[in-house]
């Protein structure tokens, strides 16, 4: 990720910030300059719960540069709670634990970096629903 | 010296911890380099391959402010003590604040006073607020802290963080009633530029660290309130080991039905800037109205801060709002010597 792009998503890749579209109130994410449900543009941010349900996933053995330290790690399609997809990496959860439904939860984890002199990447990734356990 | 109060009454309006999944035994440490476990602890928690010190402070600090029902916009002030920050130029507190949604009319810094740089920012925010030059500040204590392998302090260096969020009293979980600082040069535990691991000066660790400065802190914090021990329902102590706070505490006139809730050393470790403060959100989980809390921390090099709050109505409406740290302990999985390398980054990859 370049310094430009690292610091111009900064917000949707953090706060998982996405937008709503002011003409149809479509939730989108990631933000985009032109709502692709009614073609006006969109530029209100909108904070998304950041809970979801796994909609599909696979197991990276192979990664790509940049990833390598970090395989097997699962990718997956999360469905989230305002309605879309969104590809991240699930983590603290081993591979054959994740199932199709399963609820997920937002968390901003290190992703990359630039070498180690370089820029650390933090983003979005989801990790198994710790709702159960605010009630013990 | 007086005890310190700000001139505007303060509590801690939210408050919320974080501790990684990943669990090393210390039989699994004594089994490599065949050292001596007694003594020390059973479990230090360990940072997953994607955590670090900005993680964790993001998670800790998103439970604080569901705790707080306060928009993020609100905090004039982002302020994470670690001994761990990422990077060595660049402050961790603007991530953190980016990805809690805080405006950017708002205080950032990253402070460093060992294990004691989170209660450090705490005193920082109850004068920020306490002044009235801001409406809420936030205070984070977070590390994933390292020890040279093979030494007494792999044993405990751990990782995890709590965050905190001062605020008006009258909005407050808990208020204060005072606090007490006190510091002075003492060469117990460093660590210079470039070096990836810290020293400790042996002899100095125990009686010119840890215990002068704790119970000095404590005894003129007390006594300018003019409270006992008996006055409070709950005591938390820095806690480099479950060793050191227990005789602290005892020294103090404190019982254990007193520090226990708040001593979690022996399952999670050592979290540095996070472990008094974690010891805290462990108490704040399950304190009552009118329960009166200690709160101890003790930094390297070294110094203590002491607080006093008396828990309000509000607290029981909170606790259930975030996970507990409770519910971090026991999410654990628990690993074994090799895979504690790869999750510290120690395995060469290229």
């Amino acid at each position: 990720m370049s310094l430009a792009s690292s610091w111009r998503t900064r917000k949707f890749r953090l706060g998982f910030v996405g937008e709503i579209c002011p003409q149809c109130h479509a939730k989108l994410f990631p933000p985009r300059d032109i709502c692709p449900h009614c073609g006006g543009p969109a530029k209100e941010p909108l904070a998304f719960s950041g809970h979801g349900t796994v909609y599909s996933y696979t197991t990276m053995s192979v990664a790509p540069r940049g990833f390598e330290g970090q395989t097997p790690y699962v990718a997956a399609l999360v469905k989230t709670e305002e309605g879309p997809l969104v590809t991240a990496q699930l983590t603290d959860v081993a591979s054959d634990e994740v199932f199709i439904g399963m609820p997920v939860e937002m968390v901003t984890r290190h992703i990359n970096e630039e070498g180690d002199d370089g820029i650390i990447n933090y983003h979005f990734k989801f990790r198994p629903e710790l709702a159960a356990a605010a009630k013990h | 010296m007086s005890v310190m109060r700000p001139l505007r009454s303060v509590g801690l309006v939210g408050y919320g911890a974080y501790i990684p999944r990943y669990r090393l035994p210390a039989s699994e440490i004594s089994r490599i380099w065949g050292g001596d476990e007694e003594g020390t602890v059973a479990f230090k928690s360990v940072p997953g391959l994607d955590e670090d010190t900005v993680t964790i402070a993001i998670e800790a600090a998103r439970n604080a402010v569901a705790r707080a029902r306060i928009d993020p916009v609100l905090l004039r002030a982002v302020w994470i003590g670690s001994e761990s920050h990422p990077y060595a130029v660049k402050p961790s507190s603007t991530v953190v604040a980016e990805a809690l949604g805080v405006g950017n009319a708002c205080l950032a810094a990253d402070l460093q006073f060992a294990c004691k740089a989170g209660t450090e920012a705490l005193q920082a925010g109850i004068a920020l607020v306490g002044s009235g030059m801001a409406g809420y500040a936030m205070a984070i204590g977070a590390d994933t802290a390292q020890g040279r392998p093979g030494d007494a302090l792999e044993y405990t260096a751990a990782a995890g963080g709590a965050a905190y969020i001062v605020g008006p009293a009258e909005a407050g979980c808990a208020t204060l009633e005072g606090s007490y600082s006190y510091v002075s040069d003492t060469p117990d535990f460093w660590r210079r530029p470039g070096q990836n691991y810290p020293r400790h000066g042996g002899r100095f660790t125990g009686e010119p660290g840890y215990f002068a400065h704790v119970l000095s802190s404590v005894r003129s914090l007390m006594e300018g309130l003019g409270r006992s021990a008996s006055d409070y329902r709950y005591a938390v102590f820095h806690q480099p080991n479950p060793r050191f706070p227990e005789r602290a505490a005892r020294q103090l006139g404190f019982k254990s039905e007193q520090y226990s809730p708040g001593l979690l050393a022996n399952e999670i470790g050592n979290a540095y800037a996070g472990s008094s403060l974690l010891g805290m959100s462990a108490v704040l989980d399950i304190a009552q109205p009118g329960d009166r809390i200690l709160l101890v921390s003790f930094g390297s090099g070294a110094g203590s801060d002491a607080f006093s709050w008396l828990v309000t109505d509000t607290l029981p409406k909170r606790q259930s709002l975030a996970p507990t740290t409770r519910a971090y302990i026991e999410r654990k999985t628990i690993i074994d010597y090799a895979t504690y390398l790869r999750l510290r980054g120690q395995l060469v990859m290229h």
